[in-house]
């Protein structure tokens, strides 16, 4: 018992030091977050201006919160006059001193299976989560559904 | 859509041929719309579905309304919630016209969407916005009616699943005759332009 808390804590200690030398997050600055909130428990969209500051590209992989059992990357699929649709995005990079939008009508994380009931003002931290395991905790605003230029 | 195209093409042929027969007399005056005109084109609108209050309504309710017609899902949760938040801005532009305008959120996925999901879900919006749902046929029929094709996805293992559906907005003038075609990527402007003049006394034809 005491050699495996003590092999747990040597693999929960060696987590951050891994992230310290590989930090794609680190050279990431989020701005504009934000979530459309829709009625009940819905699923809602999350958007955020992605600026890599990074003499290398950082990529996005996923993104995950305690308030959302469910975060996906995604992407809409607006055809001018046509159909539209949704796919998921495995990844998303964003070139070296690039940036990355998300954005209505485009990319956006899915947001599904809130724990509670939102409302408009208040605050969601998501972790955006990057190829090489660093991480990137976001402050995302809730907004309300009819907001037509948060910013 | 071909649809658009098309319309497109004939507003475009219509306008050619005006702009030479006008340019032989009168200057200017060519279509007064900055949307896709599609008078003529499209049926008048026609249905019978459930309103979000639980009402049986037909396209008569709404005789002396401008409609906004569009098709859309309550999970879905970028393109339509944007949609119906640039409808409202459109709206809140046109000022008490926006009286005599209803937005008529019609749901493709009328299995999820009951009358009290759409009734929360079109408030948040708009309050001159009003969520139709009904039985799948009714809804597939009105889709049909304006060649608005909509598909649903394959599952997902948890059950929920996506819908693709068209993303025009159709306009009708408050007799129900299908005026004008917007889509989501029309800068708001033209609506609210074309919407004016639909909604002024005496409008053009």
């Amino acid at each position: 018992m005491k050699w495996q808390s003590l092999l747990a804590s040597f693999a929960i200690g060696l987590i951050p030091a891994g992230a310290v030398h590989a930090a794609q997050a680190d050279h990431v600055t989020a701005s504009h977050a934000w979530i459309r909130l829709l009625p009940a428990k819905l699923p809602a969209a999350g958007y955020v201006t992605l600026q890599n500051a990074g003499s290398s590209a950082a990529t996005l992989v996923s993104a995950h919160s305690a308030v959302y059992a469910s975060v996906m990357l995604h992407e809409s699929d607006v055809e001018s006059g046509g159909m539209n649709g949704m796919h998921a995005v495995n990844q998303l990079a964003i070139s070296a001193t690039g940036k990355a939008m998300l954005a209505p009508a485009g990319y956006h994380l899915m947001l599904e299976q809130p724990d509670r009931v939102l409302k408009p003002g208040d605050k969601v931290e998501i972790t955006l989560d990057f190829a090489d395991r660093s991480h990137l905790p976001v402050q995302f605003a809730v907004r309300p559904a009819n907001t037509a230029d948060p910013n | 859509m071909k649809l658009s195209h098309l319309a497109r093409l004939a507003a475009l042929s219509m306008l050619i041929v005006a702009s030479s027969w006008l340019s032989a007399c009168h200057q200017s005056e060519s279509t007064p719309w900055q949307l896709t005109d599609i008078s003529g084109h499209m049926p008048d609108l026609s249905f019978r579905l459930t309103d979000d209050q639980g009402k049986t309504v037909t396209a008569a309710d709404y005789r002396g309304k401008v409609a906004l017609l569009y098709f859309g899902y309550t999970h879905c949760p970028d393109v339509c919630p944007l949609t119906l938040a640039q409808l409202h801005v459109v709206l809140q532009k046109l000022g008490p016209l926006a009286d005599g305008v209803r937005i008529l959120f019609v749901s493709v996925d009328p299995t999820r969407d009951t009358p009290a999901v759409l009734h929360d879900y079109v408030a948040a919006f708009d309050p001159r916005a009003v969520g139709l749902t009904g039985s799948p046929s009714d809804i597939e029929a009105l889709t049909k009616r304006y060649r608005a094709a909509f598909t649903r996805e394959p599952g997902k293992a948890d059950g929920s699943y996506d819908v693709s559906h068209s993303s025009g907005i159709y306009v009708f003038d408050n007799t129900g005759k299908a005026r004008l075609l917007a889509t989501p990527t029309d800068p708001q402007d033209k609506l609210v332009h074309d919407l004016h003049l639909l909604l002024s006394p005496g409008h053009a034809p």
